[in-house]
């Protein structure tokens, strides 16, 4: 590439990876609203459950660890696509996706095993509060995990476009930035939680 | 080894300094708690905290913040959304406090009791 072309490239990249930086800010003002809400609502219990009664500890530990594994993941597939090696950047974005799942499955599994006990978001304001909280961060990774296979197929297609290069950016950005909201989940709903 | 070599051997190194530092801290947080080293407010303190060091070495280490260069858009678009967040949140925490410390004359055990009646009213 030409010096000019280059430069132009790094403009482009760096003017929508701040722009996209710029939508994750406005995404963890809504999740500080969404812990604000929780954190008032926690004591609402409406005589079902509390906190310190219907979380698993070690269950929230093991989404935890995967999910900060997943975004460790993240940052080798990214250096494996600044090294353009492609059959690494598969393989760890491959390695991203099933710890993605398994980490939904596992929070789905919790959603349904807290109504298949009538702990429900219907209970009390306080389930209201953790299923919304919770809810909008596994919404968050599911759409993640849809923009990981999408980013796939299309390298699969047209492979390691200028394009696809910044998405990837981008996506890589995203992925962090919902490990580090899990942090205060993990934090401040089970930790907390249990504590109190 | 080239400049670039550098940069990226420089990049992993930070991935892995920043998995395995929050994962200590991690499971530093979850065996205070598990094996109840502490309780109320220190406990609450300790581990808020924890969760605070993790923020920052995952902003440096994956999100990679400290890399910008001037004008630093990122790290000002942050320090204002910290702004507004911490508004949010001590905002409510320290109105809903008050509200409830106004509705003295009704003990814990009777606004339980004045949520589940209206619970129960339905929507």
């Amino acid at each position: 590439m030409s010096k000019p072309r280059l430069l132009e490239q790094k403009f482009l990249d760096y003017k929508t990876s701040t722009g996209f930086w710029l939508y994750l800010m406005t995404d963890c003002v809504l999740f500080a609203s969404l812990f604000a809400i929780y954190v008032v609502l926690q004591p609402a219990t409406a005589g079902g459950p509390s906190s310190n009664e219907i979380f698993s500890l070690p269950m929230a530990l093991t989404e935890t660890i995967i999910l900060l594994t997943s975004s460790f993941t993240t940052g080798l597939a990214l250096l494996a696509l600044r090294q353009r090696n492609v059959r690494q950047l598969i393989v760890w974005l491959g390695v991203t996706y099933v710890l993605g799942v398994s980490f939904l499955t596992i929070e789905l599994s919790e959603f349904a095993a807290l109504v298949g006990d009538g702990h429900s978001w219907q209970q009390s304001a306080f389930l209201s509060a953790f299923f919304t909280l919770v809810g909008t961060h596994g919404l968050h990774i599911l759409i993640g995990l849809l923009w990981l296979l999408i980013m796939v197929v299309v390298i699969f297609k047209k492979g390691l476009s200028a394009k696809v290069t910044r998405q990837l950016g981008l996506w890589g950005l995203f992925w962090h930035f919902l490990d580090l909201v899990w942090v205060f989940i993990f934090t401040v709903v089970y930790l907390m939680g249990a504590a109190s | 080894m080239t400049k670039r070599q550098t940069e990226q051997r420089s990049m992993l190194v930070k991935y892995i300094l920043g998995f395995l530092v929050s994962l200590t801290l991690t499971l530093t947080a979850y065996i205070l708690v598990a094996g109840q080293a502490f309780s109320g407010t220190s406990l609450v303190l300790i581990i808020g905290g924890l969760a605070l060091v993790q923020m920052l070495i995952q902003l440096v280490f994956f999100l990679h913040v400290t890399d910008e260069v001037r004008p630093r858009f990122r790290l000002v678009s942050f320090g204002f959304m910290a702004v507004i967040l911490v508004i949010v949140v001590a905002g409510s925490l320290w109105i809903m406090y008050h509200l409830n410390y106004n509705m003295m004359d009704m003990s814990g055990q009777e606004k339980n009791d004045l949520m589940t009646t209206e619970r129960d009213k339905g929507f």
